[in-house]
């Protein structure tokens, strides 16, 4: 083994002028992680906090993440849902702890500087300092403000019963920054119907925080990967597909019509996860029933950049929340749902075709371990490169699932926000 | 029910779960549905889910049949890196029993052990249990995983 290639520096520039090549360093490199943080997470973009269903009462509050920075949702007095970071304004201290509850206001534990709903600094303890002997002494200075002390407040943007926020005040309306493509498959889920929790699931995958958003922008994998997609039709290269994006390409949706019957020999001749004799015992399991509001597709997966995939694969639906944790592990939690106005026959159906997502599902355990082994080849040697070339260099939308053309569009956005 | 009846029962159960354990331990997954009643219940649940009444599962089996599906799916389907697991399960504890059946709560800890790496604890959790007899067998009308582990060490693929 040669020992200079060990010890080499990665060059950190990017290959050629194209996005049909990604180098390796984007997911391994941590001065680029910690500007991506900067420039995705913390300013000029919009995060996924939570669902409006999760807070229903005023004071009713939940903790979630933007990028590596804990906040908390709560519903203020007024109704109206705020997004404040759990952070103390004296010392730092991330005073709340539960995961979720109900409070008048926040107290932190060290010196019970106390907060309401809003985020304002409420109260101070020996602010005004401490008689002894007849006289004051010590507390804040007499020209202390208690104006503008507060905790850290986010833009919050609701819609559809999902909440969004973003530190940086002069982000562009929700709307603007998903666009109108985009925002019509959002709001063809999220059309104000009230939402239900059916419960969460969390994973810690020990990859970069945008593999996963380019696992769900790459149809090429469902149909090789997933036995269950390519057996049972429900994302295979005979589906019916598009793929669209936003004017910067940043968001995406992956749109399928499932087959139904068997396929034709090319389709998945050489594929060895199709199962030609494979059928389920218990077929409950794929009872899929058509919805109305579907609308046409029976699966829609939007990647809304850079920490939301939102899934409707037949009668599943889940929130998924990308939470960066270094360059090379990120949690993955899952928010299931349904609709108040479900049928307990639906929601049973909702739930029991939740066995094919999240950590042990059919059709997601395997790519939380396939991303694992792709970080690990990154590890090994920053300076090579991906290969993204199905369906040509460019990144036009396309109607086949040969293509990572949402991949590459991704990357055109990343290049020109990250400066590389 | 008397004392030595008592003692001869929570002997059967404890064999019940000895064999349970020895089974997903050593990747004997054709055996894992046999411990089941037909019409049975499996679920892996996080504990948050559990407590507040949340119905999502992390799994959620209704029949022996989709247990069989589940070890298709370990053999054939699901694509991952392999590993060993390894159980420590405590004593069940007796909850209540009912006209033969068994409401049963035990503690559990899994290690997994993949291949040229250290072992690590991979799932913690309790067991809560329905336990009756069939033709003469004890099996699980119900066996719920609850687990406290607030993160899954990417995926769980193996019955717990
Ligand atoms: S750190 Fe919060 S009150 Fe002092
Ligand atoms: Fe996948």
């Amino acid at each position: 083994m040669n020992d200079t290639a060990i010890t080499l520096p990665s060059s950190l520039s990017w290959p050629g002028d194209g996005v049909h090549r990604v180098p390796y360093w984007v997911y391994t490199d941590p001065d680029t992680y910690r500007r991506e943080l900067e420039r995705f997470y913390y300013a000029g973009h919009w995060c996924y906090i939570g669902l409006e269903a999760e807070i229903p009462n005023p004071g009713d509050f939940r903790r979630s993440a933007v990028g590596e920075r804990s906040v908390i949702m709560v519903r203020a007095q007024d109704g109206s849902v705020r997004v404040l970071e759990n952070v103390c304004a004296h010392r730092g201290a991330q005073f709340c702890r539960e995961r979720q509850g109900n409070r008048k206001e926040f107290v932190c534990p060290y010196h019970q500087w106390a907060y309401d709903l809003e985020g304002k600094l409420r109260g101070i303890p020996y602010r005004r300092g401490i008689r002894q002997d007849g006289q004051l002494s010590g507390g804040m200075p007499a020209d202390f403000q208690m104006e503008g002390r507060g905790l850290t407040s986010l833009k919050v943007a609701v819609r559809g019963g999902v909440v969004f926020a973003s530190f940086d005040h002069s982000v562009e309306s929700l709307e603007d920054y998903l666009g109108p493509t985009i925002l019509s498959y959002f709001d063809r889920v999220f059309d104000g119907r009230k939402l239900k929790v059916l419960g969460y699931n969390r994973q810690r995958i020990p990859g970069n925080w945008k593999l996963m958003q380019e696992n769900i922008k790459d149809p090429y994998h469902p149909g090789l990967l997933h036995s269950w997609f390519v057996t049972f039709g429900l994302w295979r290269a005979d589906s019916k597909t598009s793929l669209k994006m936003d004017a910067h390409k940043r968001h995406a949706a992956m749109i399928g019509v499932r087959s139904v019957g068997k396929p034709a020999g090319d389709v998945v001749s050489g594929v060895t996860s199709y199962k030609a004799d494979m059928s389920l015992r218990d077929p409950r399991q794929l009872d899929i029933v058509p919805e109305e509001w579907w609308k046409g597709p029976t699966a829609v997966m939007l990647t809304l950049f850079p920490s939301l995939i939102i899934q409707q694969q037949v009668n599943s639906l889940s929130m998924r929340h990308i939470q960066p944790r270094g360059p090379g592990v990120f949690d993955f939690v899952w928010t299931h749902f349904a609709f108040e106005d479900d049928n307990d026959e639906m929601i049973q159906r909702r739930l029991l075709q939740a066995n094919l997502f999240g950590p042990s599902g059919y059709v997601s355990a395997d790519d939380g371990e396939v991303i694992e082994f792709s970080q690990m080849g990154f590890q090994e040697k920053p300076d090579q490169q991906c290969l993204l070339e199905m369906g040509g260099h460019g990144s036009e939308e396309a109607t086949n699932i040969a293509s990572e053309t949402l991949i590459r569009g991704m990357y055109q956005y990343w290049r020109r926000v990250m400066g590389v | 029910m008397n004392q030595a009846l008592e003692a001869q029962a929570y002997t059967e159960l404890l064999q019940l779960y000895a064999e349970y354990t020895a089974a997903i331990d050593a990747g004997d997954w054709d055996r894992w549905p046999e411990f089941f009643t037909e019409d049975c219940i499996y679920k892996l649940q996080p504990r948050e889910n559990h407590e507040r009444g949340l119905p999502l599962a992390t799994l959620h089996f209704h029949s022996k049949g989709m247990l069989q599906d589940r070890v298709y799916g370990i053999r054939e389907t699901l694509f991952h890196d392999p590993y060993y697991q390894r159980h420590v399960v405590s004593l069940p504890r007796v909850l209540s029993v009912d006209g033969g059946r068994w409401f049963l709560e035990a503690n559990y800890a899994v290690f997994r052990t993949k291949l040229g790496e250290l072992s690590t604890v991979f799932n913690v959790g309790r067991y809560l249990d329905e336990v009756v007899r069939v033709e003469g067998a004890l099996k699980f009308a119900s066996r719920s995983c609850i687990y406290d582990s607030e993160m899954i060490p990417n995926a769980i693929i193996y019955p717990i």
